[in-house]
């Protein structure tokens, strides 16, 4: 950040505060669980080094190298067709291939799991067809699950990827073929579009690590499964707390890595036209082969799931076996989710803009920190936050008998805005993340033109900032919402008495293998994740910039 | 985008936390996934007492009750598995009841010795075979899967549930830890397929991947009420020989209830004849009760000798368990 003299940066401190407040706030149930590393557990620590310690690691790095090879190949190219090619169903594809993120990962589980394990249709088929020792496509096996969590995280990378590639508009791509340039991607795409690819990978691989139902289904151990193995079959929560905390390293990793691959590359909005006005049709052999494989994917990782889910949801339908309770699940969900999204947005907000402003590294930092609540698995953090509410319920309670003599009892632990803070503490760095990257892209010229002419911060914000920003604000809300209905272990835990959620009664009724009891509600977390991909894409039409870039 | 319907949502939602009143107890349950069960709605139709319920995984409960301490609504502690009470007794979140009606409903095999929870209900976890490749005279016991007879045949849950937790730590309790060990180490040199739920598993040997496995009966009842061929049966293990592992649901008092007279009220109602039979079929489990008769796919496969260690060693066997399941490459 340039030096804006003395006398301005007094006028942020502000900011600069509120931003110091969002950052401990958040951070502080991600420090509770830290805070276990202060009471030794050598005695565990030594049965894991002596059983499964090294497979842990090496299980939990080959699930993040392979589905960061395959997700970010996925994402890259899906959004490198779409936005620099013409080929029939092109405009289709664009935004129906982000519909596999509203589709949660242990619901893709189950379904696959059902369809492809040994008892499944494909398999008994191949069997019937092939005799009894046929090859069928298990995916309880290292490729099964990463080809499973990668289809429906790709469009992490691809929903920035395709961002990235849409905000340079055409004129570099002319550029590059007036120029003779034969392969326009890595001359010119790949390199202007990587900080937005690297956002994407981090957030999809942030999910990996996070992720327990997916493996616990596909039978693949990683250290979250090990995290629930130690805490509830061990009895041993202080140990538990200690693997989250190696968890967490694993993040502090993949973050440095996303500013490593970020580099000092700076990526400014150019003003100008869209790239798709101008785009070279394919040749008819190639669009087929892009058709195809846009297709390929949309159905393995969308169709097929929500397809199968709507069979057996027919079925249960046909058997009576729907939940009656459906409705107040939906209403539930959608409203916490709302709730979430406006929080996390805020509180995103203000630390980007903490950040941006203030220019402080210890902020920076202090934001990394709160963001780490997204690479730990939901139950974990959330553990965190219930220390956290009950501090504050005691403090509270201790006052107010002081002060009026009524005992309050628990006003945060088991509220919606308890719950709604563990969702700030959990998913706050997925709007943390697009809004940065969103305000990156904005030349810091344009700031340092608008302070030198003298508009304040909040001029500033709201007259040069916002109308750039609207994009990423609003996927960074959609990404939010989407993540909170499908989230479950947290609020399992934190809900208020009696509210359950879409996600928590799939996983109720999954855990007792009652599948088509759960497809209901699974399908609906995935069709409610539809509106909003379906919001961002009318957006988009009316010609409004909605993707951060 | 328009705020006004989130905020609305949002205090609905905010709304919907606010306690409630009158004669009434509130239960943090795991054992069912629809909110009631007919045997508590009996409840509240005898007594006048409104059941209010929380319902959540086990640990999710736990770890809430911990979190509340002395403010917490929760009067009874509904759960499965005895390594679930025994570890929320050992963290002091229920309290003991002295009540004859509760000593005399439940065996003494069923219950905390320090009568902090009572069994409300009981399942076997047991040997579960092909009745198509399989014939019982060749089963014998849990650790007779360990015979390399079975190279291929087994299935078996994952060691991560802890149905199979218990079943070791009841094991380790009945015959110690080398024992225990050697026959895990048994199975595991038996190459067997690890699954993740007792359903799967039952599916997997009607299926043909695998000949035996082990599981709880009520899962096996459930599908047989669904399909009334399903070819697989249970064979009891280890009839003579220490008895099949059985496993209960059960509930305690809180710690700090404020309704503790109902909570009393409402345990004794639940192991009483009366509620006994519908609170068991409900689930397909067995009725700790003496007295109460199973449902009548249960009733079918016979009476068995029950494992006597009782199900609280199960809780202070379980870390061990875990540690040795480890060791022997048990998943």
């Amino acid at each position: 950040m340039p030096a804006i003299g003395k006398a301005r940066r007094q006028n942020l401190g502000g900011f600069s505060a509120a931003a110091w407040l969002v950052a401990v706030v958040v951070a502080a149930p991600v420090l509770a669980v830290v805070w276990n590393l202060l009471t030794p557990r050598w005695e565990v620590w030594q049965h894991l080094a002596q059983t499964m310690l090294f497979e842990l690691v090496r299980n939990t790095a080959l699930l993040l190298l392979g589905v960061g090879l395959l997700a970010g190949v996925l994402g890259t190219s899906l959004a490198w067709l779409v936005s620099a090619h013409r080929f029939p169903g092109r405009s289709f594809f664009e935004w129906a291939l982000v519909l596999p993120m509203a589709v949660p990962a242990y619901v893709i589980a189950f379904v696959f799991a059902g369809l492809f394990g040994y008892t499944g249709p494909v398999a008994t088929y191949l069997r019937a067809a092939f005799g009894p020792d046929a090859f069928f496509p298990d995916v309880r096996t290292y490729p099964g699950v990463v080809v499973v969590m990668s289809l429906v995280l790709y469009p992490y990378v691809y929903l920035l990827a395709r961002a990235g590639f849409a905000s340079l508009g055409a004129a570099p791509f002319e550029a590059a073929r007036s120029l003779g340039s034969r392969h326009p991607f890595w001359r010119v795409g790949f390199p202007l579009a990587r900080p937005a690819i690297a956002t994407g990978l981090a957030l999809a691989l942030m999910e990996t690590l996070a992720d327990f139902g997916a493996v616990s289904v596909l039978g693949y151990r990683t250290f979250t499964t090990a995290i629930y193995r130690v805490w509830f079959g061990m009895f041993d929560r202080v140990a538990a707390g200690q693997l989250a905390v190696a968890l967490m390293l694993f993040a502090v990793v993949l973050l440095s890595f996303e500013r490593w691959a970020r580099g000092r590359a700076r990526f400014v909005q150019r003003h100008g036209r869209p790239a798709t006005e101008a785009l070279p049709p394919l040749s008819s052999a190639r669009a087929l082969v892009a058709s195809g494989f846009c297709g390929g994917v949309l159905f393995f990782a969308f169709l097929l799931p929500t397809g199968v889910l709507a069979y057996w949801t027919a079925r249960a339908a046909v058997e009576q076996k729907l939940p009656p309770n459906f409705g107040s699940l939906l209403t539930n969900t959608l409203a916490l989710g709302a709730a979430a999204a406006l929080t996390t947005l805020a509180a995103a907000l203000v630390l980007a803009y903490g950040q941006r402003l203030a220019g402080s590294r210890s902020l920076a930092w202090a934001s990394r920190i709160a963001g780490l609540g997204y690479a730990v698995p939901g139950s974990v953090i959330a553990v965190g936050v219930l220390l956290i509410l009950s501090g504050a319920d005691r403090a509270l309670g201790r006052l107010v008998e002081r002060t009026t003599g009524v005992e309050l009892g628990l006003v945060l632990t088991g509220s919606a805005l308890g719950l709604v803070f563990a969702y700030l503490v959990r998913f706050v760095s997925v709007a943390f993340y697009t809004v940065e990257a969103g305000l990156e892209s904005i030349a810091p010229s344009l700031d340092e033109a608008a302070r030198s002419l003298g508009a304040t911060p909040r001029r500033l914000l709201s007259r040069i900032h916002a109308p750039l920003l609207k994009g990423s604000v609003l996927t960074a809300s959609i990404l939010v919402l989407v993540d909170v209905m499908k989230e479950m272990p947290a609020t399992m835990l934190i809900r208020p008495f009696g509210t359950d959620t879409l996600a928590v009664d799939v996983w109720q009724r999954t855990a007792e293998s009652m599948w088509r009891e759960a497809s209901l509600p699974a399908l609906t977390i995935v069709l409610a994740g539809l509106l909003p991909v379906i919001l961002l894409v009318r957006l988009g039409r009316r010609g409004q910039s909605v993707l951060p870039s | 985008m328009n705020s006004q319907p989130l905020v609305l949502g949002f205090l609905a939602a905010l709304a919907a936390a606010l306690p409630v009143s009158s004669q009434e107890v509130n239960v943090y349950s795991t054992r069912s996934h629809y909110g009631s069960e007919p045997a508590f709605e009996l409840f509240t139709k005898k007594t006048g007492i409104k059941v209010n319920f929380f319902m959540g995984n086990n640990n999710e409960v736990l770890e809430r009750l911990r979190a509340e301490g002395k403010n917490s609504p929760a009067d009874v502690m509904v759960t499965v598995d005895a390594g679930n009470l025994w570890n929320a007794a050992r963290e002091g979140l229920l309290a003991p009841v002295e009540s004859e009606t509760l000593a005399k409903n439940v065996p003494a095999h069923l219950r905390d010795p320090e009568n902090r929870w009572f069994g409300l209900a009981v399942r076997a976890r047991t040997i579960m075979y092909s009745t198509e490749r399989v014939k019982p005279a060749e089963l014998s016991t849990y650790e007779g899967l360990a015979d390399p007879k079975w190279k291929g045949r087994l299935c078996l849950r994952t060691s991560n549930s802890i149905y199979n937790q218990s079943l070791l730590a009841a094991a380790i309790e009945r015959m110690g830890v080398p024992k225990t060990e050697e026959m895990v180490r048994g199975w595991v040199a038996n190459a067997p397929t690890i699954l993740d739920g007792d359903t799967t598993l039952l599916e997997a040997i009607a299926a043909g991947q695998c000949d035996v496995g082990i599981t709880n009966s009520y899962y096996l009842a459930r599908l047989v009420s669904e399909k009334p061929g399903f070819p697989v049966a249970p064979f009891w293990a280890n009839q003579g020989k220490g008895g099949t592992h059985v496993n209960i649901s059960g509930g305690g008092v809180t710690a700090h209830a404020k309704n503790r007279a109902n909570a009393i009220r409402l345990l004794e109602f639940l192991t009483s004849a009366e509620a006994q039979a519908t609170l068991a079929a409900s689930s397909f489990e067995y009725p700790v009760s003496p007295q109460a008769k199973p449902h009548a796919i249960l009733e079918k496969w016979g009476a068995f000798e029950q494992e006597t260690v009782g199900v609280a060693a199960t809780g202070k066997n379980q870390a061990e368990a875990v540690k040795l399941a480890d060791r022997a490459g048990y998943r």
